[in-house]
């Protein structure tokens, strides 16, 4: 698991690759809380495009972030989801509450 | 169990409750999963299910200390993944709360969605537990057969 991220304008961009699950997560929310803390971005753009496999700790993850950033005025969207990751947040209903937009191939 | 079934594979594998072990679990059922030719979808759908019953026996049958986690996939011969995830742990007082929806005891970093997403994904889920003995999940999938090319 990898998170990097980089700032364009107002928006935080945040990729997350390799493997999110419960081993994972802890890691990758405490990564993303610092990049948060530190930029505090008006919209933060979670790229999961590099996901190779997803469970519902990415729930935890996405719902976390949201959160986070509902506190100060922030808005999340994510972006490029894998089929697999797409059907968990789906299940979940986590695309009733923050906009999801599905990888073009995946 | 439902009739006579004649088990074309049989794997069995225990572990130590160490959530590094979440992937090996999964990476292992997908493997033989990729035996019954799975869509893409099937298979993200199976592996996703055993990361969950997985985690849940890392994360609440052994909340503080390690344990073994048994893991055993069957494959049937009526085209259908079984998998059987049990643990020794402390087990689930109360089943049915534990598999609604957005129940967790986990913290800000479980969802409580892992029951909702085993059903989801499986055709079958069935959950066995009583406090101080552990719990069992039995799982099963039915892959769509698919033309042969």
């Amino acid at each position: 698991m990898r998170v990097t991220w980089e700032l364009r304008g107002s928006r935080l961009y945040v990729y997350l690759s390799g493997e999110l699950d419960h081993h994972a997560a802890h890691q990758a929310l405490k990564e993303m809380g610092s990049a948060l803390d530190e930029h505090l971005p008006l919209h933060c753009v979670l790229d999961l495009s590099g996901l190779s496999f997803m469970d519902s700790s990415g729930i935890a993850v996405v719902l976390g972030t949201y959160r986070r950033l509902k506190a100060y005025g922030g808005e999340l969207s994510v972006a490029g989801v894998p089929g697999q990751a797409a059907r968990v947040l789906t299940m979940a209903g986590v695309d009733r509450i923050v906009p999801i937009a599905v990888a073009v191939k995946g | 169990m439902m009739g006579v079934m004649k088990v074309q594979n049989d794997l069995r594998m225990e572990f130590l409750s160490r959530s590094v072990n979440e992937a090996l679990a999964r990476s292992a059922v997908g493997q033989m999963a990729a035996q019954l030719d799975p869509s893409l979808e099937e298979l993200g759908d199976i592996k996703t299910a055993v990361s969950e019953a997985v985690t849940n026996a890392v994360v609440h049958a052994y909340p503080d200390m390690l344990g073994t986690v048994y893991l055993r996939a069957r494959i049937l011969d009526i085209g259908t993944l079984e998998v059987t995830v049990r643990d020794r742990g402390i087990g689930i007082a109360d089943v049915d709360e534990a598999r609604a929806a957005l129940f967790t005891t986990g913290g800000d970093e479980r969802s409580g969605m892992g029951f909702t997403i085993m059903e989801g994904f499986m055709d079958t889920l069935r959950v066995r537990s009583a406090p101080g003995r552990g719990t069992t999940v039995v799982m099963r999938k039915r892959v769509t057969p698919r033309p042969v090319r």
